[in-house]
């Protein structure tokens, strides 16, 4: 007892060799992170439509952190005298290509600008969100009883609370801040990771290498720490992914009723909200950060759908066969 | 069976209490309604009174405690705005909630479980393209953003449809079909995916070798197994609707209880939000009661024991697949 072997786990080979079956890929070392980046990122190329999903995703976040400077004051620069210009027209230079609004303020640069405080408000609360309902998660699956059950009691409590009803509140007391609108939001989605988190990890504790590692000596924090988030990861990460879209559909609904993010900033949400009363004139108004929003969000489904498969070690050989028609769609696997 | 119901309405009655009296402090939160029911120029005295003459000068527990008293005697309050009661306000404008809620649940079940099953049938074939796709827009595009585009292109283009109000039949069409495309979307995934494994089941091929017709399979045997989850989700789903498609509501102007929310939090019309808070806090809890008693129908192995505390660890076990496959569930989008 006075020296728990710790690193039993990591053994070589005898420890590996008694693991019972299905416990293997846990018990194994870890491999070489980077060489594992690699493989994964060699599989992502493999498949056309995740390749596609992965590079929108990757222009919308350059765009995001460069594209205001480029942009300089074209945004907020007025043109009274060319208010509404038409879309697909080169007349006026590329800054106009996809029309102006109703002051005359170029389209483009103003999805581009929409772009940054759209991401910055939607990463941030994924972000936060994703520590903090998996960590805690994990521990009130890990130690079950009072603390699971108190834990799961909040996050219904949360979860039938008008999120809305926070929001105009949050809104009226503070000011009406981005930041705000992160902390709701994050606040908000905290029960979704706390939930999946929970059940996954309150499976894994009745397992045989949780167990192994109990009957060792191990501290709780270090196995839920080395042996449960390891396993539990994927999972929420492909989780967070798809949180994305809905934070951002979330971000722009509440922009979109006046509560979310207030002008002058702008958002894509606030951008359809403005367009709302010149759709009889003007339907590009709405029509383009709407859209712009269904990119993102596919892009950001096809990648989530994607990494679930590869991620999951009993599903990715399914990437490495040569591709016929693959559809992208939920496996069966998660859905029961 | 009684003793499922009570432990399943005593373990529900907290968050209810708990929204309830979270509203009621929220709300007093946004500030106070003297400074937007009277005019500008109103003097302090005028102040005062208004806010004497509706109790909101008393400290919180004092107003929680009368407002609790109220609701014993069925007594919701006035609206600020109209004066009216305001239970006859929520009453009002629920059902024409609880009528595009219905309609839209039930179109979404019933084509789900179409689509989804010719789906899980042919893989890859047509059906199955199509749900992929719609599941898909339906989580990525906004709802909002669907209603306006419809209003461009059916009711401003074409002039098919009307822009918006509760006139004829025509003017379901558009907020039925942007609130459908979200549960539709989720469902049909749902009943795919547990139609697959449940036609991979040995009692189907045990139905197939003695004979069923492939329809009698389909219906009789694999979808009626394939129910549950789909159930569940369905009952989610139907929350998310009854709680007021606020946005939907607003644009088209349905006179909903999702509208008369977001409208009294903007008037700081807190006995108005209070009664429409508390009328879907209820019809929610009801309807998660019935969806639960729809589970235990149809699975046995979820039907509650009747056994209580005493035997609480067999009791848990038999309880946790139900809450298990929900709770795995709500990971999809």
């Amino acid at each position: 007892m006075s020296k728990p072997p710790r690193n039993v786990t990591q053994l070589p080979t005898g420890g590996r060799a008694v693991a019972p079956p299905g416990t293997e890929a846990i018990a194994l070392p870890r491999p070489d992170v980077a060489d594992k980046r690699i493989r994964l990122f060699h599989l992502l190329l493999k498949d056309r439509f995740a390749s596609v999903a992965a590079l929108i995703l990757v222009v919308v976040g350059l765009t995001a952190l460069f594209g205001p400077t480029l942009m300089g004051d074209l945004a907020t620069r007025q043109d009274l005298s060319a208010t509404n210009r038409p879309p697909f027209s080169f007349a006026d230079g590329w800054a106009f290509i996809l029309g102006s609004d109703s002051l005359g303020r170029s389209m483009v640069a103003r999805l581009v600008v929409a772009t940054q405080t759209t991401l910055s408000v939607a990463l941030p609360a994924v972000g936060i969100s994703l520590v903090i309902g998996s960590l805690w998660g994990v521990w009130a699956g890990y130690h079950r009883g009072i603390r699971e059950t108190i834990s799961m009691r909040i996050a219904d409590v949360v979860m039938s609370f008008p999120s809305l009803l926070l929001a105009v509140v949050i809104l009226y007391v503070f000011s009406p801040s981005a930041a705000n609108i992160v902390l709701i939001l994050a606040v908000t989605r905290i029960p979704i990771y706390l939930r999946t988190a929970r059940a996954e990890s309150a499976e894994l504790q009745s397992r045989t290498f949780v167990d192994a590692a109990r009957t060792f000596g191990t501290k709780p924090n270090a196995i839920i720490r080395r042996h449960v988030i390891p396993v539990v990861l994927p999972t929420l990460l492909t989780l967070a992914t798809l949180e994305f879209c809905y934070v951002m559909l979330a971000e722009s609904s509440l922009s979109f009723l006046g509560i979310g993010i207030q002008p002058p900033d702008v958002s894509w949400g606030l951008m359809v909200a403005q367009g709302r009363q010149y759709l009889q004139t003007a339907w590009w108004l709405s029509f383009f950060p709407g859209l712009a929003i269904v990119v993102t969000t596919v892009a950001a489904n096809v990648l989530a759908a994607w990494l679930r498969i590869a991620t999951d070690p009993a599903q990715r050989w399914r990437l490495t066969l040569p591709r016929k028609r693959m559809i992208m769609r939920i496996p069966a696997k998660e859905i029961q | 069976m009684l003793t499922f119901l009570r432990r399943r309405i005593l373990s529900s009655a907290l968050p209810l209490l708990v929204v309830i009296l979270g509203v009621f402090a929220l709300a007093r939160l946004t500030g106070n309604p003297a400074s937007l029911y009277l005019p500008l120029n109103a003097t302090e005295q005028m102040r005062a009174d208004f806010t004497e003459k509706n109790g909101l000068d008393n400290p919180i527990w004092v107003q929680m405690a009368e407002y609790f008293g109220g609701v014993l005697r069925l007594d919701f309050g006035e609206s600020l705005r109209t004066g009216e009661s305001a239970a006859a306000m929520a009453l009002r404008a629920f059902p024409a909630t609880l009528q595009l809620a219905g309609t839209t649940m039930l179109l979404a079940v019933v084509l789900a479980v179409i689509v989804g099953s010719w789906a899980a049938l042919k893989p890859n074939g047509i059906a199955d393209r199509i749900s992929s796709f719609i599941s898909m827009a339906a989580a990525s595009v906004p709802d909002f953003w669907l209603a306006i585009m419809g209003i461009w292109v059916f009711a401003i283009t074409l002039g098919w449809l009307p822009t918006s109000g509760v006139g004829g039949l025509d003017a379901w069409v558009l907020p039925i079909l942007t609130l459908l495309l979200r549960p539709f979307g989720v469902l049909v995934q749902i009943v795919r995916g547990a139609m697959v494994s449940s036609l991979s089941e040995p009692y189907i091929k045990l139905a197939r070798s003695k004979g069923a017709s492939e329809f009698r399979v389909v219906t009789r045997h694999a979808l009626r197994n394939a129910a549950a989850p789909a159930l569940t989700v369905a009952g989610d789903l139907a929350v998310g609707l009854v709680n007021g498609a606020v946005v939907v509501e607003s644009i088209f102007g349905w006179p909903g209880i999702g509208k008369l929310m977001i409208d009294s939090i903007l008037q700081r019309d807190f006995a108005v939000l209070q009664a429409a808070v508390l009328l879907t806090a209820i019809s929610i809890f009801i309807l998660n009661i019935l969806i639960d008693l729809g589970y235990a129908g149809l699975d046995a192995r979820v039907r509650p024991t009747g056994k209580p505390r005493k035997a609480s660890k067999t009791g848990k076990a038999t309880a946790a697949p139900a809450k298990e496959r929900k709770l795995h569930v709500q990971t999809t989008p």
